[in-house]
C-alpha cells in the first residue's frame, strides 16, 4: 500500500491553507486519502489533525486551496449532496434531550429523505443494518441519556453508518472511551473497512493504536504540515517520532500483530544509587 | 422532530394504492406509507394526541369566551351570530366585540409560542425567548417613540412596534457577525441589548407628558382590550404565512439541534436554517407585540409545556402553537371573567402565571445542573 500512485482518489486536498479566524493552522498541506484505505491520521497536539479532518468534510472552508470529492471541488456540492457520500463523526455532538436509540441513528437517514418520503424500505433496512453492526440493535427502545460512554459512542458510530456513504470520517473515535471500548470502536472501524470497502479516515492520539489498523498512516508535525504517510510500517521509525513528537523512543514489532510498536524511552532519572531510599525519594518528588 | 401530519392529508400526491400503517421495528412511533413507498410519514402517537387534546381545550375555552360575559349568550346563539343569521345583538357582541378579540388572542399566543419554540431550540436554551433577547423591548421602543415622540394612531404604534422589533434583531445580529449564530452567546448578547434597550424605554416615559406616559404604560402591559378585525386580520395573515413555514422546516430545526457540525455533516445547511428561523421567529415576535403589546412568558412557557407533554425530542412546533394559543385565551377569559368590571390587561395574568413558570423552571434546571 506504500506510495499510492493511483490517479485521483476521490478525496483529496491540494495546497490548503486553514485557519480559525487569525490562527494560521496550515499553510500548503497536501493530503491523498487512497480509495479504500483505512487511513489514520496522527501528530502532536494542535498539529491541526482535526482541523484538517473538518477540512476534509467541508466543515471548515479553506483559506486556500480545494478539496476535491469524486473530482469536483467539495464546496461546489451541496451540503445534502455531500452528506450521500461522506460521513463525519465529530468530536462531539448533542443527542436531543429524551430521545431514543433508535429514533437518534434514524436521523443518518436525513440526507436520503424528503418532507413527504420521511421513513422508507431502503431507511429501515440501513437503520437496522447499522445498529445491527455496531450491537445497538437491542437498545433501540432505549433513551440515550441512559447509556453509558461506550455505548454512545455505538451509537454514534450507528448514526453515520446509516448514513451509508462510502467514505467515513471520524474525528477521535476513542476519545473519552476506556481501552476495551477503544478497541471495540476501532475493531469496528476495521471491520466495515475490511467487509464493506469503505474508505476510513480517522484522527488518533494513540501510535500504537494507530498502527495496528491503519492501511495508510499520514504523521502531522506541528504548523499543520505531513512529516511522512505510507504504510505504518516504513513510516514509523524512531527518528521520525522524536523528530515530530520530541520523543525519544524505539519502535519494535508488536507481539499481537507485528505492526509497529512504539516503546518511550526510559524516563532520565538522576543517576540511581541502588536503594529505595532514592526511589522513594523520586516518587515523592514527583507528587509535589 | 418531524412535522405531524394526519393520516389522510398522505393520500393526495401518493399512487392509487391505499396508505398503510405500520409500526417500525427501531423507531419510535408510526409510519405511515403509500402501496408503492411513494411517500411515507412518520406519526408520533403521543404528539397526535396530546395535539388532539389542545385542541379540544382551545375549542371549549373558545366556546366559554363566546358564550359568557355581560350577556350570557347560548351556543345555538354563537353559531347562529357566525354564520351570519344571527339576530342584531347577538350579532354585535360576537362578531364585533368577542370574535375579533378572541381571534387576536389564538393568533397572537400561537405566534408567539412557536417565535418562542424556534429561539429555544436554535440557542439551545430554555431562556432563548425573544421576551429576553430583547426582540419584545425592541417593539416596545418602536412603539413609545410613536407614542411619545409622534404622537402617532394605533396603527402607527404598531407598525413602530413592527419596525423596532425587526431593527432590534438585526442590531443583535450585527453584533454576532462572522461569529456565527451559536446559541449561548446569541442569549447573553440579547440580554444584554434588551437591558439597554429598556433603559432606553424608560429614558422616554421620563421625556413624556402625563397623558403620553399614561398611554405609554397602557401599552407597555399587553393587552387584548379593545381589539378589532384590523388587528385580528393583520397578526392573523402573519400566521397564515409564517407557521406553516415553520412546521415545514421544523425537521430541519431539531437536526440543527444536534450541533452544527453533526446536522452539517447530516445534508442541513446549517448557516442558512438558522438565518431562516431566525427571521421568521423574529418576524412572528414583532408582530404579535405590535397587535397587543408586550405579552410576557407565552413565549418562554409554551414551548417548554408542549415539549414536557409530548415528551417529542425535537421542538414539536404543532402543540407548541396550540399551547401558545390555549394559555394565552384562557389567560384572556381569565382576566375579562375573573376580575369583571375592572378592565385587567391580560399581561398581568400572563405575567403572573409565566413568573411562576419562571420560578419553577430555575429553580428544576439549577437542581439538575447541581446533581
Amino acid at each position: 500500500m506504500t506510495g499510492t500512485n493511483t490517479p485521483a482518489p476521490r478525496l483529496r486536498a491540494e495546497n490548503l491553507t486553514l485557519s480559525y479566524d487569525q490562527r494560521t493552522v496550515a499553510t500548503g498541506l497536501g493530503v491523498d486519502i487512497p480509495d479504500h484505505s483505512f487511513t489514520v491520521i496522527i501528530g502532536p497536539n494542535a498539529c491541526g489533525k482535526s482541523t484538517l479532518l473538518k477540512a476534509l468534510a467541508r466543515m471548515l472552508k479553506p483559506k486556500a486551496g480545494e478539496v476535491y470529492l469524486d473530482g469536483a471541488a467539495i464546496a461546489s456540492y451541496r451540503t445534502r449532496e455531500v452528506a450521500r457520500r461522506l460521513g463525519l463523526l465529530p468530536q462531539s455532538s448533542t443527542a436531543p434531550g429524551g430521545i431514543t436509540v433508535g429514533d437518534l441513528v434514524a436521523r443518518g437517514r436525513y440526507p436520503h429523505q424528503r418532507l413527504l418520503k420521511q421513513w422508507s424500505a431502503d431507511d429501515e433496512a440501513a437503520v437496522t443494518a447499522a445498529m445491527r453492526q455496531t450491537g445497538v440493535l437491542e437498545l433501540a427502545d432505549r433513551p440515550v441519556d441512559d447509556l453509558s460512554g461506550g455505548q454512545r459512542q455505538r451509537v454514534w458510530l450507528a448514526m453515520v453508518l446509516a448514513q451509508q456513504t462510502p467514505i467515513l470520517l471520524l474525528d477521535e473515535p476513542t476519545t473519552f472511551l476506556d481501552i476495551a471500548h477503544q478497541v471495540e470502536v476501532l475493531d469496528l472501524c476495521a471491520a466495515l473497512h475490511a467487509r464493506k470497502g469503505h474508505t476510513v479516515v480517522a484522527v488518533l492520539h494513540d501510535l500504537n493504536q494507530a498502527c495496528r489498523y491503519a492501511t495508510h498512516l499520514i504523521v502531522m508535525r506541528p504548523g499543520g504540515e505531513v512529516a511522512a504517510e505510507g504504510d505504518p510500517a516504513s513510516v514509523m521509525t524512531a527518528e521520525l517520532i522524536e523528530d515530530v513528537f520530541g520523543l525519544p523512543c524505539r519502535i519494535i514489532d508488536d507481539p499481537e500483530t507485528g505492526t509497529p510498536l512504539m516503546v518511550p524511552a526510559a524516563p532520565k532519572r538522576p543517576a540511581p544509587d541502588d536503594s529505595s531510599a532514592t526511589v522513594m525519594a523520586d516518587l515523592s518528588q514527583g507528587h509535589r | 422532530m418531524s412535522t405531524v401530519r394526519k393520516p389522510g392529508t398522505t393520500a393526495t400526491a401518493a399512487p392509487p394504492a391505499v396508505p398503510r400503517l405500520a409500526k417500525p421495528r427501531v423507531i419510535s412511533g408510526l409510519v405511515v406509507r403509500t402501496g408503492r413507498g411513494g411517500v411515507s410519514v412518520r406519526i408520533q402517537g403521543r404528539v397526535v394526541a396530546v395535539t388532539a387534546v389542545l385542541l379540544a381545550v382551545l375549542v371549549v375555552v373558545m366556546g366559554v369566551s363566546l358564550t359568557t360575559g355581560d350577556f350570557a349568550l347560548s351556543v345555538g346563539e354563537v353559531l347562529r351570530a357566525l354564520t351570519g343569521s344571527g339576530d342584531a345583538g347577538a350579532d354585535f357582541i360576537v362578531n364585533t366585540l368577542r370574535m375579533p378579540r378572541l381571534v387576536t388572542a389564538v393568533c397572537v399566543g400561537a405566534a408567539l409560542a412557536v417565535s418562542g419554540g424556534i429561539l429555544q431550540t436554535l440557542t439551545g436554551n430554555a431562556l432563548g425567548s425573544p421576551d429576553f433577547i430583547g426582540f419584545t423591548n425592541g417593539s416596545a421602543v418602536g412603539a413609545l417613540v410613536v407614542i411619545i415622540v409622534m404622537h402617532g394612531s394605533m396603527t402607527q404604534i404598531a407598525l413602530g412596534a413592527l419596525i423596532g422589533g425587526l431593527a432590534t434583531a438585526a442590531l443583535v445580529y450585527l453584533l454576532m457577525i462572522g461569529r456565527g449564530l451559536q446559541g449561548f452567546r446569541l442569549v447573553v448578547i440579547g440580554i444584554g441589548v434588551s437591558a439597554l434597550l429598556l433603559a432606553v424605554n424608560s429614558y422616554l416615559i421620563t421625556r413624556a407628558t402625563w397623558q403620553e406616559a399614561l398611554e405609554a404604560q397602557a401599552w407597555l402591559i399587553g393587552s387584548l382590550n379593545n381589539r378589532g378585525w384590523t388587528h385580528a386580520n393583520a397578526i392573523g395573515l402573519a400566521v397564515v404565512v409564517l407557521l406553516p413555514l415553520a412546521f415545514v422546516l421544523a425537521r430541519r430545526l431539531s437536526m440543527v439541534e444536534m450541533g452544527d457540525l453533526t446536522a452539517t455533516a447530516l445534508g442541513v445547511s446549517v448557516t442558512r436554517t438558522r438565518a431562516v428561523l431566525l427571521v421568521i421567529s423574529v418576524a412572528l415576535a414583532a408582530f404579535a407585540t405590535a397587535v397587543t403589546g408586550p405579552i410576557w412568558f407565552i413565549a418562554l412557557a409554551a414551548p417548554q409545556l408542549a415539549r414536557r407533554l409530548t415528551g417529542a425530542s425535537g421542538p414539536a412546533l404543532v402543540p407548541t402553537a396550540l399551547m401558545g394559543a390555549v394559555l394565552l385565551t384562557a389567560s384572556d377569559l381569565a382576566v375579562q371573567r375573573l376580575f369583571a368590571p375592572a378592565l385587567l390587561p391580560v399581561g398581568t395574568a400572563t405575567g403572573t402565571i409565566g413568573g411562576l413558570y419562571l420560578i419553577w423552571l430555575l429553580v428544576t434546571e439549577s437542581r439538575k445542573s447541581r446533581a
